[in-house]
């Protein structure tokens, strides 16, 4: 299990946590729709690191970007968004 | 006595008189040519059957497999074994039907024991929502001429015994859908059994070979870079299930799919306790019987991008805390070995058989949880695609354009969000 270091509550257990999308998967609101569809709908799915947008769903709520490395899961950071 | 190749109950006997010492290697250990007509990147079920049939429909035999370590050794050995057709869209249901017609004659087209058993497929409604979404499925399926079978509790009880049908349940059974057709196959038969076919028509199969980079000439692919040095090709075809996102990226082109772990377990062997396919419309776990006796389950992907082949416990345990609950009787299994396997997530839960829009490179991949049971289909469609650079007719849904054009295949509704899924 992954151990998420929440800058709000600690460590705490990735059970308590939501992945939702990478970073770069965030369709912003200027963007026009073929911009949009093609954020949305390609990742670079990386085996490699990743930035990544996660929801401290079952604790504070905050939303968080954690630098992940997807092979090994080790976590190089945490910080609310 | 000369070696023999082909599988026969007389020549197992003839073999009894020399200690079976005359049997030839099921497939030969080739070092990669300077160039084939076609290269498939991947030595799974899919890459495969991909080339069988390139070889036996099509006529291709200037052919080769790499796979960047055993044959088999990908989701092809890791899955659990599930073969079914019965989804709720057509897209889906016809195409996976046409894969299953395949799995019926595999073991005799092939020479090669598939242990092929169609036990039955059996989804458990928990609800009255369960049932009508189970109806539904069932009576789209019977339009399209696909077998399935609407149980009752009762007839649901008899067909699994062991089931808790107690007021108390903590999951109550309402009632069933099931699929007779359907059922599960030993999963490296089916690997091997397509490796020694297609190496017999010509193939190559080339194992320790990943694929690192590809080699273009004015937009179109030439070849590809490997850890046993350059191979040149006519097209490419890419079809190695979790790793679609690296290596699409070495030809610069990112897809709709994420990769997530997958994980499945095992008990001890027992006696027989559960002849059909377990599994439910409203849970994500599954239960089946080995043929060895052990009980294998499943259950849901880890939900975040993962290519460690690593799971999780709290998945493990849900999902047995589900089977358990189902049936009860399982509680008393120990658990012998758990292992993961890197799924393709794509981004609508359907798979994707494709051009890319590099000429000559070609995706088979985007099969999620649920790629085992299309093998053979699988393979038979994309060799219509390499052979002839057009889709075959029920493969036509599963391009990469339906993203664009918002003709996604659908069957969860949940969009680009495979955690969701
Ligand atoms: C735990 C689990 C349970 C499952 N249960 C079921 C089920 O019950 N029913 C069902 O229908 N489906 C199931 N699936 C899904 C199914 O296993 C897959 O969809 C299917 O096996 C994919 O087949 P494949 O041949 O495409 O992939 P694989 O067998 O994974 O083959 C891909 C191959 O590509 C190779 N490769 C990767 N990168 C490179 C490279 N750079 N160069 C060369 N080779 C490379 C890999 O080594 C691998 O051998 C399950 C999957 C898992 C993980
Ligand atoms: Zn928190």
């Amino acid at each position: 299990m992954l151990l998420i270091d929440c800058p709000h509550c600690g460590p705490r257990a990735q059970s308590e946590f939501a992945y939702d999308r990478t970073l770069d998967a965030i369709v912003q609101l200027a963007m026009v729709p073929s911009d949009a569809m093609t954020t949305l709908y390609t990742r670079a799915n990386p085996r490699d690191w990743s930035d990544e947008l996660w929801h401290h769903r079952s604790g504070c709520r905050t939303w968080l970007v954690v630098r992940r490395q997807t092979v090994t899961h080790a976590i190089e950071s945490v910080r609310a968004c | 006595m000369g070696r023999v190749s082909r599988y026969s109950a007389l020549a197992l006997l003839r073999g009894a008189l020399t200690g079976q010492r005359h049997w030839d290697r099921a497939w030969r250990d080739p070092a990669p040519r300077k160039s084939y007509d076609v290269l498939i990147i991947g030595g799974g079920g899919h890459g495969l059957s991909t080339a069988y049939y390139l070889a036996s429909v099509h006529g291709i035999t200037n052919v080769a497999v790499l796979e960047k370590g055993w044959i088999g050794g990908g989701n092809t050995g890791r899955n659990t074994t599930i073969v079914r057709s019965n989804y709720r869209q057509p897209a889906l249901h016809n195409f996976f039907d046409f894969a299953l017609g395949l799995w019926e004659g595999m073991s005799d087209e092939l020479n090669f024991n598939v242990m092929f058993s169609p036990r039955g497929a059996m989804f458990l409604g928990h609800s009255d929502s369960d049932m009508t979404a189970l109806a539904q499925r069932g009576d789209a399926l019977r339009c399209d001429g696909i077998d399935a079978e609407l149980l009752t509790r009762a007839q649901v009880a008899a067909l699994v015994p062991l089931l808790d049908m107690s007021p108390s349940a903590r999951f109550p059974v309402h009632g069933g859908l099931t699929q007779r057709r359907g059922g599960t196959a030993r999963h490296d038969a089916v690997a091997w059994g397509y490796a020694r076919a297609a190496d017999t028509l010509g193939v190559d199969i080339i194992q320790n070979c990943e694929i690192t980079g590809f080699t273009t000439t004015g937009g179109r692919v030439t070849g590809v870079e490997t850890t046993r040095g350059p191979i040149g090709a006519g097209r490419v075809g890419i079809c190695v299930a979790g790793n679609s996102g690296p290596v699409a990226a070495l030809a610069g082109i990112e897809l709709p799919i994420e990769a997530q772990t997958l994980q499945a377990f095992v008990t001890e062997p027992v006696k027989p306790m559960i002849d059909t396919v377990i599994m439910s419309q409203s849970l994500h776990c599954y239960i089946s019987q080995s043929d060895k006796g052990g009980i294998v389950l499943g259950g849901d992907p880890d939900q975040f991008p993962s290519y460690a082949q690593r799971g999780l416990p709290p998945r493990l345990e849900k999902t047995a805390a589900e089977a358990i609950a189902l049936v009860p009787a399982l509680s008393r299994l120990r658990m012998v070995r758990c292992w993961s396997g890197t799924t393709d997530m794509s981004f609508d839960g359907s798979p994707i058989i494709s051009a890319l829009p590099v000429d000559g490179l070609y995706l088979n991949g985007g099969w999620c949880y649920g790629g085992f049971k299309a093998t053979p289909g699988s393979g038979y469609a994309y060799a219509t695609l390499l052979a002839t650079g057009e889709p075959h007719a029920l493969a036509r849904p599963f391009g990469l354009d339906r993203f664009a054009s918002g003709a996604t295949i659908d069957e969860a509704g949940v969009g680009p969000m495979p955690q969701l899924r």
